[in-house]
Formats: C-alpha cells, sequence, structure tokens
C-alpha cells in the first residue's frame, strides 16, 4: 500500500510537469489550430537558461525561472511571428510543417558548441535534496517544490484566462478569429500573448524538469513534448482543464506501468491507452464534440 | 489510340535512358559508392513517400506513423530473407511482398478502428501507434530471437542493388499512378476534398479511405523491405516518429496530391541531407542540421502549397479520352 501510495506521489509529480506543457499546445491549439511542435523545444530552452541562470549567472533559483521565463516568452512570441503568422490562414499543415522545421532549428541550433553544446549535463539542484519520511512514504523537498510550483502557476493561469480582459480576448479568438475582430480585439496581439504565456510556462516546467530528473540535453524536450501533447489530447485539446486532466492521467500511467508492469512497455501502454480514449471520445475526455454543419 | 501508345513508349525509353546513365555512371565511378548509397537510400524513400502521398497527399487521411509502417515491412521482410534466403532472388521477391503484404495488413487492422478519427485526432493516433510499434519492435526478440530487439537486426541479404531499386520504384510510380486516375483514386481525392460531400454522391467513404490507407501501408512496407536487403544494419530506432516526419516533410514540401511532387522532393531531400555535408566540410558540419531546418522553414513560407502544389509532370498523366462521356464517368 506505502509502495503504491508513492507512486501515485511519483505519477503526480510527473502528470504536473506534463500539464505545464500540454497548457502551451493546447492554448495554442486552441488560438490558432496547430500542433506547435516547437513547444518542447522551448520547454528545452527554458531547461538551459533556468540551469545556466542558477549555476553559471550566480542567481537565486526563483529568478532564474523569471528570467527563463522572460527568455522563453520572447522566443515564442518571435517564432509565431517569423513562423507561424505569415501561414495562418495557409492550409494547417504548412504552418505544421513550419513547426517541425522550427524545432529542428532549436535542437540543431542548440547543439552548436558556442549555444549549449551537444552533450549531456547533469544538473546540480539549487538547493539540497531533503526526504521525509509520512509513515512509509517518502517524499522530498524538490517534489514538494515542483508541486507548489505548479499549482500556483496552474491558478495564475485560470484566474488569467477566465477572470482578466486579455483572458476573455484569448477565448473569444478561440472561437472565431472575424468575431473576434468585429467584437474590436487586436487578434494578432492575443495570439501573441498566448505564446507568451504559453511559453513561458513550459520554461516553468523546462526548470522543473531538469531540478527533477537531473540531466539537461538538445534534444531533451522531444518526449516530454510529445507526451504532453498527447496528454493534451487525451483531455480534449483546446480546454484548458482537459490539458490538466489529461496530464494527471498520462503521469499516472506512465508512473504505474514502470512500477507494476515493465519500464519498457510505458510509452506503449500510454499511447495504447490514448488510442482506446480516442476511439471512445474522438475529441478528448473533456472535449467538446463538433458537428458537422453542412 | 495512337498518341497514347506513343506516349506510352516515351516514357518506356525515358526510364530505359535514366537507367543506362546512371548504370554507366555506376560502373565508371562517376557515382562513387557513397553517392551511389545515397541514390539507393532516395529510391527507397520515394516507395515510402508515394505511399504517404496516396494516404495523405491524395485521401487527406493525416498519417504521423508512416515510419512505423516501413519498419514492419523490413522487419517482416528482413525475418523472410533470413530464413528463406538461400533461394537467391526469388526469395528477395518473396521477402519483398511478405513485407508488403504484412505492413498492409497491418495498415488494415489499424485503419478499421482509427479512420474513423478525423484530421489531427488521427494524426496523434497514428503517432501512437508508431511509438507502440518502436517498442514492439524494440521487445521482438523476446520472442523471435532473430529480430534483435533493441540491439537491431543483422544478416539480412545485401541483394538489392540498382536493377531492384530503380525498377520497383518505377512499378510503384506506375501502380500510384494508375491508381490515383482510376475510379477508386477519384474517390479518394473527393474525401480528401469534402468527406460529407463524397459520402453524399455515393462513394463508400469507410471503405476508400481503408483501402487507401491500406495501399500506402503496403508501399511503406515495400520500402521497408527494400531497405532491409540494402542495408547491412537495422534497428527500431531506423523507424521512429522522426523518420515519419521526414516521409510527411517529403509529401507536403512536394505539394499535396503531386506524385511529380513526392518523387522529385524525396530524391531531392535524400541528395540535400548528404549533401549538405560535402557542402559544408568538416569545419562546418555541426551546422548541417541548422541550415536543413532552415531550407525547411524557408521553403514552406515561400511555397505553401509544396513545390509543385498539386501539379503533375505531363506524361505522368493519362489522357482521358473525351468522346466517351459515359465511359469517363464509369471510369
Amino acid at each position: 500500500m506505502e509502495s503504491f501510495i508513492q507512486q501515485v506521489i511519483n505519477g503526480l509529480q510527473l502528470g504536473l510537469m506534463y500539464a505545464l506543457i500540454a497548457l502551451g499546445y493546447t492554448m495554442v491549439y486552441g488560438t490558432i489550430g496547430l500542433i506547435n511542435f516547437a513547444h518542447g523545444d522551448v520547454f528545452m530552452i527554458g531547461a538551459f537558461v533556468g540551469y545556466l541562470g542558477y549555476s553559471s549567472w550566480g542567481l537565486p533559483w526563483p529568478v532564474a525561472i523569471i528570467v527563463s521565463m522572460a527568455v522563453c516568452a520572447a522566443l515564442g512570441v518571435i517564432i509565431e511571428r517569423i513562423a507561424y503568422r505569415p501561414l495562418r490562414y495557409a492550409p494547417k499543415i504548412a504552418a505544421l510543417i513550419s513547426a517541425i522545421g522550427v524545432s529542428f532549428f532549436l535542437e540543431y541550433g542548440s547543439s552548436l558548441k558556442f549555444i549549449f553544446g551537444p552533450d549531456y549535463r547533469v544538473v546540480q539542484r539549487p538547493f539540497r535534496s531533503i526526504t521525509w519520511n509520512l509513515g512509509g512514504v517518502s517524499i522530498t523537498n524538490i517534489q514538494v517544490v515542483i508541486m507548489a510550483v505548479v499549482i500556483i502557476f496552474l491558478l495564475f493561469l485560470l484566474f488569467l484566462v477566465f477572470k482578466t480582459k486579455i483572458g476573455a480576448a484569448m477565448r473569444t479568438v478561440s472561437f472565431d478569429h472575424d468575431a473576434a475582430r468585429l467584437m474590436g480585439v487586436d487578434v494578432d496581439k492575443t495570439i501573441s500573448f498566448t505564446f507568451a504565456i504559453g511559453s513561458a510556462l513550459a520554461a516553468v516546467g523546462g526548470v522543473l524538469y531538469a531540478i527533477a530528473y537531473p540531466q539537461i540535453y538538445p534534444f531533451m524536450g522531444i518526449m516530454p513534448g510529445l507526451k504532453a501533447f498527447t496528454a493534451a489530447v487525451l483531455g480534449g485539446i483546446g480546454q484548458i482543464p482537459g490539458a490538466v486532466l489529461g496530464s494527471l492521467i498520462m503521469g499516472q500511467v506512465e508512473t504505474m506501468t514502470a512500477a507494476y508492469i515493465s519500464s519498457q512497455l510505458r510509452d506503449a501502454i500510454a499511447f495504447a491507452i490514448l488510442i482506446l480514449v480516442l476511439l471512445i471520445r474522438p475529441s478528448g475526455i473533456l472535449g467538446r464534440s463538433q458537428q458537422e454543419k453542412i | 489510340m495512337f498518341q497514347k501508345t506513343n506516349k506510352m513508349l516515351l516514357m518506356v525509353i525515358g526510364a530505359v535512358v535514366l537507367y543506362v546513365l546512371l548504370k554507366i555512371m555506376i560502373t565508371t565511378g562517376v557515382i562513387n559508392p557513397y553517392w551511389q548509397r545515397v541514390l539507393f537510400y532516395s529510391l527507397i524513400v520515394t516507395i515510402g513517400a508515394l505511399g504517404l502521398g496516396i494516404i495523405y497527399g491524395f485521401t487527406g487521411q493525416f498519417s504521423l506513423g508512416h515510419a512505423a509502417f516501413v519498419g514492419l515491412g523490413a522487419y517482416s521482410a528482413g525475418y523472410f530473407s533470413k530464413t528463406f534466403g538461400q533461394y537467391g532472388g526469388l526469395s528477395f521477391i518473396g521477402a519483398l511482398l511478405v513485407g508488403m503484404v504484412f505492413a498492409g495488413l497491418m495498415g488494415f487492422l489499424i485503419g478499421v478502428p482509427v479512420l474513423r478519427l478525423k484530421s489531427d485526432y488521427l494524426g496523434i493516433a497514428t503517432l501512437g501507434f508508431g511509438f507502440i510499434v518502436k517498442v514492439a519492435l524494440d521487445n521482438a526478440d523476446k520472442i523471435i530471437p532473430e529480430l534483435g530487439g533493441a540491439r537491431g537486426m543483422v544478416g539480412t541479404p545485401q541483394v538489392a542493388n540498382l536493377e531492384w531499386l530503380f525498377f520497383t520504384a518505377l512499378i510503384v510510380i506506375v501502380l500510384t499512378r494508375n491508381f490515383i486516375f482510376s475510379t477508386y483514386g477519384r474517390a479518394c481525392t473527393s474525401i480528401r476534398e469534402d468527406e460529407t460531400a463524397a459520402d453524399m454522391i455515393g462513394v463508400n467513404t469507410f471503405k476508400t479511405k481503408l483501402m487507401a490507407f491500406t495501399f500506402g501501408c503496403a508501399l511503406a512496407g515495400l520500402g521497408g523491405g527494400l531497405y532491409a536487403h540494402t542495408y547491412p544494419f537495422i534497428c527500431p530506432g531506423d523507424f521512429y516518429f522522426l523518420q515519419s516526419f521526414d516521409y510527411l516533410i517529403v509529401v507536403v514540401l512536394g505539394g499535396l496530391g503531386s506524385m511529380t511532387g513526392t518523387v522529385v522532393t524525396a530524391i531531392g531531400w535524400a541528395f540535400l541531407l548528404e549533401g549538405l555535408r560535402f557542402v559544408l566540410g568538416p569545419q562546418f558540419v555541426d551546422f548541417r542540421g541548422v541550415i536543413y531546418a532552415l531550407i525547411l522553414i524557408i521553403t514552406i513560407l515561400v511555397r505553401r502549397q509544396g513545390i509543385f502544389g498539386g501539379k503533375e509532370f505531363g506524361f505522368l498523366v493519362p489522357q482521358v479520352r473525351r468522346e466517351k462521356p459515359d465511359a469517363a464517368l464509369r471510369g
């Protein structure tokens, strides 16, 4: 029983981290209908900047997270401006290919020796790991910090999207660009803002991921990115609660499979569940089903 | 009628001339073994990409798991060759057929449930299938030790040569062309344009989608079979989602719904990747990935409809006989 609770906690940690990435995917998908394949690489940049921030540049780690968020927000806005905006009203696949191109660019660009270099780096944690033992279940201070930070950002995001003016604009744009324009919403600015928020959240995820699983390298964003995107689809893409729910499920499934079945089958079972869920609910667990109008 | 035969003849002559040219260049050493490998790879990519072209370019079914079917074909064909390899060319043909049929069958089986999904959801489901295949291949040695699992499979006879690859690619191009301009091909295109409308004019959309998907996956399997007999070592990592992206890139950059575009881009793409290595030299070879990414972004920004944008070289388009409209309608 203790070991089961232990796995639930580990799964929760992984799931919450996926949630930070998945939110960026889901918000971008909600506003412009694009699978932003470069998002996982923004997460990677976030991890690198955060790590360099508190290790090389000597910033306190919360400040390093904020610096990393700012850098990634700017990066996200620039990517959207250069690579996606010209293709916004082109067939969706064109922007998707552009996104794959941006993803390659960030990965190979970061691998260059004068940027981050191609090597795996072992991350020194900004604080010492302490393990508490609560009746057989061990919790580390790293897990507590991660869960606290993620929950704070999730609440902040919910406030932003549902209680502020710019959040209302984001929700409007996700319904209909033309109607939003008629209502006086600056669509371009709102989309830029969406990218900034999504990328900043990915940066937070990146720094926390580097602290939790202390290793970073230029291609580290691919798998968490794909998993988080899958989680967003699982929950119903375009829905903020869906992204969180999907990520939590994904985190549990992966951890439980690794613990009780086989760590090699982890990905296979996670994706098999995704396919099954899609077959039963084609637009995800919380997704709105699209009625085809003729 | 005369004109049609004439065109066929020209195509055959063109193909033979191209083959002879390549053969001379290889035997005289103008194309050295290194570029010969690149040429072979480009032909394999062409075959696989034509398969995705049918699935996505012509039928509009978004697949992000195409490389998985190439892998299934490569592994099943390779296993067949390792078991029955002593019969020479005959067993190679058998292996290619096995690769094709196995990949096609898997495409059919996975297609039945997932082809009900639309656009991005279908893409994610096929992407997930690709992951599952990778994990299955990684662990395949626990059931069949010859497959080698994550360590990769060695020992397939290296019998694929220019003749096999060139003429298989040619046959696939002709097959694809005939399919696309057949009744079934038209039905596929109608689904791509508007599935609901296609349904309403009496196209059995599910059956047609499934047929196109199975055919496309079978071509992927054929490409995989050739791959297994061109390279002495294959491993599950050769058929991962990044390779699926490669096929997608080739098909989209070529122009959706353009066979010409797919063929030209597949060959150009393979040579671009290796050519960059050569042009940049050892000093700047690190920049290869960055430059490739930039070429990708710039190409799609400049030509959002793809390089060929749905157009075909004239000689690939069969002439429609206009004098019998009834026959044309029935195909």
